[in-house]
């Protein structure tokens, strides 16, 4: 029914997303293109030029670099890890028949609301405080030391609260995907004696493949770029800077733009080299 | 696949899967519950649960010292703004694409769904200079405006979902039927369309409300919405908890509302269509 008015008239909706959209990553994109390849501190003006491919050098030989990488690849890897283990876990419990299941659904969902800053904030002061922390209080009733969580354990603070944060959206999609599993293929496996762990292994698991694939993309994306968990506790401090927070330092704190753009250019690489698996994955279902 | 089982079963379910999710609330109901203690109580050791003098103080106290409405005011016209202005921009966009096809829609859609994979820290300075030069610095029309922008391909591709799901035969048959495109609208269109966008405002909303690096990054005083607001109390306030619990339990509670009612479009809105 599409008639060459029709779609003209199309093409004339579209326009205005597809402009904004446009500009939104063409326009900054390539100034910090062009920031990278020069000299560019505003803090120390008077010593700007091009440098060539000098900031890309630096940025990637430096110390820093090596241990942010280091750390993001632990940070993310440890809160997928987590997430997916759980999610899978509290997917399948949830979809047991229980008394209240809608009640219990939304105590599993609602970290997932709550704003990155208030999450940060109340775990690192009113749990993982060395004195007045309720983890701390636990500690004591069981005659142990009180641990200083965010100095001595910082990263894996960070990956507690966050994983916190994202376990709720792991849950909710693998038990989209384990409600769509066909109950006579598991109630057949069950009647010829399959085992618990071998139904899980052979059948579900199986099932969730592609489901378990999703979160850990998506998470992947949004993890790369965690920002105000690291700022409000720690400020990148005892190991736990990122990639994402060494530009962040680099561009922000220090003014040292010409560098800090070439670090977001590769952290830029980065996340499209997962996006780009990702795309695949929602691209197929489109045809579906 | 929910099959009989014995009621015994069912209980030791029910049992484990309500301390699971007791144990993953537990946070948010503590700090629900210590904003109502005293100070001295809410750092009591060992810890007090519900048997405490309660007392709405704290509330008072968080209003007064850091004039708390004014960071909800900011965050409810730029959670709110940009949700609205990116609805608006988005439904010509999704509907034409998911009644008027062309051999370019899927690339359209996979491309916008592309930027929003584009890290902030890349090109977190060159929005701050444009907004310096503009002269929108801690302006909540800046944040309006990038939150607007970061939040419009999950906004189409929703509107795109659930404009698919409207039977264009329905809308023929209107046709045939005499209707006037006018009535067509408003009377088949509208229906059907409505619920659709109403979940995608309602989690845009949550998005938008949560967001912390722009918010943290581009605002100061004028414009700082909640999550600039709670990032504030980290320290020396942060140590207040019945304080702290105060200013987080307002910052959250009005979106943990809203989430539970769109916990269902959550898995639509966020993975793209790629889990059914």
């Amino acid at each position: 029914m599409a008639t060459q008015h029709s779609k003209a008239a199309a093409r004339l909706m579209i326009s205005p997303a597809v402009v904004l959209l446009l500009g939104w990553m063409l326009v900054p994109l390539t100034m910090t293109l062009y920031f990278s390849f020069r000299r560019y501190t505003p803090l120390r003006p008077g010593n700007e030029g091009w440098v060539g491919f000098d900031n890309y050098q630096r940025f990637i030989t430096s110390s820093s670099f090596l241990d942010s990488v280091g750390t993001t690849l632990l940070m993310v890897g440890g809160i997928l890890f987590i997430t997916v283990v759980f999610g899978v876990l509290l997917g399948l419990l949830l979809d047991q028949p229980i008394w209240g299941q809608g009640i219990v659904r939304i105590l599993v969902i609602a970290p997932f609301f709550v704003m990155p800053t208030v999450s940060a904030l109340v775990w690192k002061n009113m749990f993982l405080d060395p004195v007045n922390g309720l983890l701390s209080h636990l500690w004591e009733f069981f005659g142990a030391t009180p641990v200083d969580w965010l100095t001595q354990a910082p990263l894996f603070s960070i990956i507690l609260i966050v994983s916190w944060q994202w376990l709720p959206f792991a849950t909710l999609i693998l038990l989209t995907a384990v409600q769509s599993l066909d109950s006579e293929q598991l109630e057949a496996a069950e009647m010829d004696g399959a085992p618990p762990i071998k139904r899980f292994w052979f059948i579900i698991l199986p099932h969730l493949a592609r489901a378990i694939t999703v979160v850990i993309l998506i998470q992947t994306i949004f993890l790369l770029s965690i920002f105000a968990e690291i700022f409000v506790t720690t400020s990148g401090a005892f190991g736990t800077r990122t990639l994402t927070y060494l530009v962040y330092q680099r561009v922000l704190e220090s003014q040292n733009v010409g560098l800090g753009s070439a670090g977001g250019i590769y952290a830029v690489i980065l996340a499209n080299i997962v996006a780009i698996f990702l795309m695949r994955i929602v691209g197929k279902n489109l045809d579906a | 696949m929910a099959r009989a089982v014995t009621t015994r079963k069912k209980a030791a379910y029910t049992a484990l899967a309500w301390a699971v999710g007791l144990l993953i609330f537990f946070p948010i109901l503590w700090t629900f519950l210590t904003s109502f203690k005293p100070e001295a109580t809410a750092i009591a050791d060992p810890p007090v649960f519900l048997f405490f003098d309660w007392t709405t103080e704290n509330y008072g106290d968080v209003q007064e010292r850091s004039n708390y409405a004014r960071y909800l005011v900011n965050s409810i016209i730029i959670a709110g703004g940009s949700t609205l202005l990116g609805v608006l921009i988005a439904i010509p966009a999704a509907w034409s694409m998911a009644f008027v096809p062309g051999s370019r829609t899927k690339d359209i859609l996979l491309w916008m769904l592309s930027t929003k994979m584009l890290p902030a820290v890349g090109v977190v300075y060159p929005i701050y200079l444009i907004s310096r030069d503009l002269g929108l610095l801690d302006s909540r029309i800046a944040l309006v405006f990038i939150l607007m922008l970061i939040n419009l391909p999950i906004i189409v591709w929703m509107l795109y979902t659930y404009f698919k799901e409207i039977p264009v035969d329905i809308l023929e048959a209107a046709r045939m039927d005499g209707a006037s495109l006018k009535n067509e609208i408003l009377y088949v269109l509208t229906p059907m369309a409505v619920p659709g966008i109403a979940s995608t405002v309602l989690l845009n909303i949550i998005l938008a409300w949560n967001e912390a690096f722009w918010t943290l990054n581009l605002t100061t005083v004028n414009a700082a919405p909640l999550t600039a607001f709670i990032a504030s109390y980290s320290s020396p306030e942060g140590l207040f908890f019945a304080k702290l619990s105060a200013a987080s339990t307002m910052a959250i509670a009005p979106i943990l509302i809203m989430g539970w009612f769109s916990q269902k479009q959550l898995v639509r809105g966020l993975t793209f269509g790629a889990v059914k």
